[in-house]
């Protein structure tokens, strides 16, 4: 009876290898994983790439077009904003502000999300109805309209906003890790766990997780990827990261007012947050197509 | 159908009270209301006046039954900055939301039932690719990008389309085409995953030998029993749609709530942010019961859980 759990993680830890492989094997998962490993070198890398100081202004050498222009010159390889920093180290560095935002919430909507699932998807009865009306409430409110009011009150800063679409943002994996933990719920080896004496807490974290992680890795990487695009908007709309920090959403917003004669200042950080959302959902998409090829589409 | 039409009822008005709660405590408890009306550098004496006129002076549980009671009598308050009872503000910019919303599913819809469809026939072809290829643009472009895209091609290039304002039926074409689009690779993916499922059943295949037209096998037959989680997904979309209005109705100055509700954010005016949150929520909360209904009558499986 003692060595069933030691089977059961050797099972679940080569089926892990294998949804890697599996997903290594979809040229759309290549893709898109590759593009997210850029994405997170570019942000770790982000002091040594950048030709110049993100922060350093320069009111002589205000808005020069990128290089593919007349006007461009390669100091400023993507040209300068409406402050004369140099472009494209503040692309470089607004990558480690959405990979940062991106990661956080997922941890905290995370860990709130998945104890919720695990708690109703495990114990059901009471417990899941109270998990049901809660997810139900916090659908009713639009999430981008609840950080706006709660920002604007409490101050906006880069871990508030962390903080607020973090408490928000759990919604999804409360829903996923239910429903996963009712399928695994029954199976055979959890009655077994239970039959060989193992506390209930053991069971949920030993047991039940490591079966349902293929899905909350899933629903991880979408939900990261939305709150990437949620901060951008918040920040976009002047309630969000606070200047003078290169978030891409407060950089297209800053370049508003300069759109009609220096388009490329609102394109290349909008484009740039396109490409991380695209890459990360290709992958997340990968992922869940392997777990669950039914959903496929 | 009786029995699951109370339970859902009993839900749904559980969550619309415990919504008015969160609209109420969350702004209460995250600040000094009185410091953010009467400002930062206010005087002690005016920050008791604007306590005393706004009643802040109560216990906050009973400023919280007597704003719901008000509320629930369809007295909404006056607005700090408008100057203006809150309801008025709200119905009058009410039917600008309804009107983006509505349009913006139609296009959605417009767009993601051929394109899902097509999708589903040519599986796996160049045509299903394609499909693809435009949903999952749609999804990694964020909207206030896509919005300032349409903006340089139709208003600053083209000079088709007036930039902001709400005052012609021109003033919602690029709102409904960014909100739209927003919202359309949801539903393109589930009409797609859904046709797939349904063009293998049996009774297309009874359709097909019948000798009825591809055309008819596909549009009276697949396609209605495709519908169906359409349907549940649009409830939901529907509140995507209400968040998103906020962002897209304050980049082109669309007067409707969602800008109202920027509005009353940046101007800190409590009564109508209160109200505004509430009343998206609800309307939420109504579409899905809504939709739980109509899915329980389409589908009778449904009503037994």
């Amino acid at each position: 009876m003692t060595d069933a759990p030691l089977t059961i993680h050797a099972r679940q830890a080569s089926s892990s290898r294998t949804l890697l492989r599996k997903a290594l094997a979809q040229k759309s998962f290549v893709l898109g994983f590759g593009l997210l490993i850029l994405f997170v070198l570019v942000a770790l890398l982000a002091p040594v790439l950048a030709p110049h100081d993100p922060y350093l202004q320069n009111l002589t050498a205000r808005t020069i077009p990128p290089f593919w222009y007349d006007k461009g010159n390669w100091l400023h390889p993507l040209g300068t904003d409406q402050l004369g920093r140099d472009y494209l180290s503040r692309l470089l560095y607004g990558a480690r502000i959405s990979l940062l935002i991106g990661s956080s919430v997922v941890v905290i909507a995370g860990l709130i999300g998945t104890t919720m699932g695990l708690l109703a998807g495990y114990f059901g009865g009471r417990i899941d109805m109270l998990m049901t009306f809660l997810v139900t409430t916090r659908l009713a409110m639009p999430v981008i309209l609840v950080a706006l009011a709660v920002v604007a009150i409490v101050g906006s800063s880069l871990w508030i906003v962390i903080l607020v679409l973090g408490l928000l943002k759990w919604d999804r994996f409360a829903v996923v890790m239910r429903s996963a933990t009712q399928q695994v719920r029954g199976l055979d080896y959890i009655t077994a766990a239970q039959a060989s004496g193992a506390s209930t807490t053991r069971i949920i974290l030993r047991e039940v997780l490591p079966n349902i992680a293929p899905q909350l890795i899933v629903v991880a990487t979408l939900e990261a990827a939305s709150a990437i695009l949620l901060e951008a908007a918040l920040s976009f709309l002047g309630l969000g990261v606070q200047p003078p920090l290169p978030s891409w959403g407060l950089m297209v917003s800053e370049a508003k007012a300069y759109m009609f004669f220096s388009f490329w200042l609102i394109a290349l950080p909008g484009s740039a947050l396109a490409l991380l959302i695209f890459a990360i959902n290709l992958a997340g998409d990968g992922l869940r197509d392997v777990i669950s090829p039914e959903k496929r589409g | 159908m009786l029995g699951f039409i109370l339970k859902r009822l009993g839900l749904a008005l559980l969550v619309a009270l415990a919504v008015s709660a969160i609209a109420f405590f969350l702004l209460r408890l995250s600040g000094d209301v009185a410091v953010a009306i009467a400002g930062e550098g206010a005087q002690q004496a005016d920050l008791e006046l604007v306590r005393k006129t706004y009643g802040l002076d109560r216990p906050v549980i009973v400023q919280y039954l007597d704003w719901l009671l008000k509320t629930l009598s369809g007295d909404f308050g006056t607005s700090i900055y408008f100057k203006t009872s809150v309801a008025s503000l709200v119905f009058d910019k009410m039917p600008v939301t309804l009107i983006l919303g509505l349009s913006s599913l139609g296009f959605a819809l417009l767009i993601s039932i051929p394109l899902g469809v097509l999708a589903a026939i040519y599986s796996n072809t160049w045509i299903d690719r394609a499909a693809l290829a435009i949903a999952v643009f749609g999804q990694a472009m964020p909207n206030f990008f896509f919005a300032l895209i349409l903006v340089m091609l139709f208003s600053i290039t083209l000079r088709w389309l007036p930039v902001s304002g709400s005052q012609t039926w021109a003033h919602y074409v690029m709102p409904t085409i960014a909100l739209g689009y927003y919202v359309a690779p949801a539903f393109m993916r589930l009409i797609r995953a859904g046709m797939i499922e349904v063009l293998q059943a049996d009774y297309i295949r009874t359709a097909r030998a019948k000798g009825l037209s591809p055309y008819a096998v596909v549009i009276t037959h697949a396609l209605r029993n495709a519908a169906v989680p359409v349907v549940a997904l649009t409830a939901v979309q529907l509140g995507f749609l209400l968040g998103g209005s906020v962002v897209i109705e304050t980049i082109f100055a669309l007067d409707g709530l969602g800008y109202l509700a920027y509005q009353s954010i940046t101007y800190k005016d409590f009564p109508v942010m209160q109200v505004v949150v509430l009343l998206l929520s609800v309307v939420y909360v109504l579409l899905t019961l809504a939709a739980d209904i109509a899915n329980a009558w389409l589908d009778p499986r449904i009503r037994v859980e």
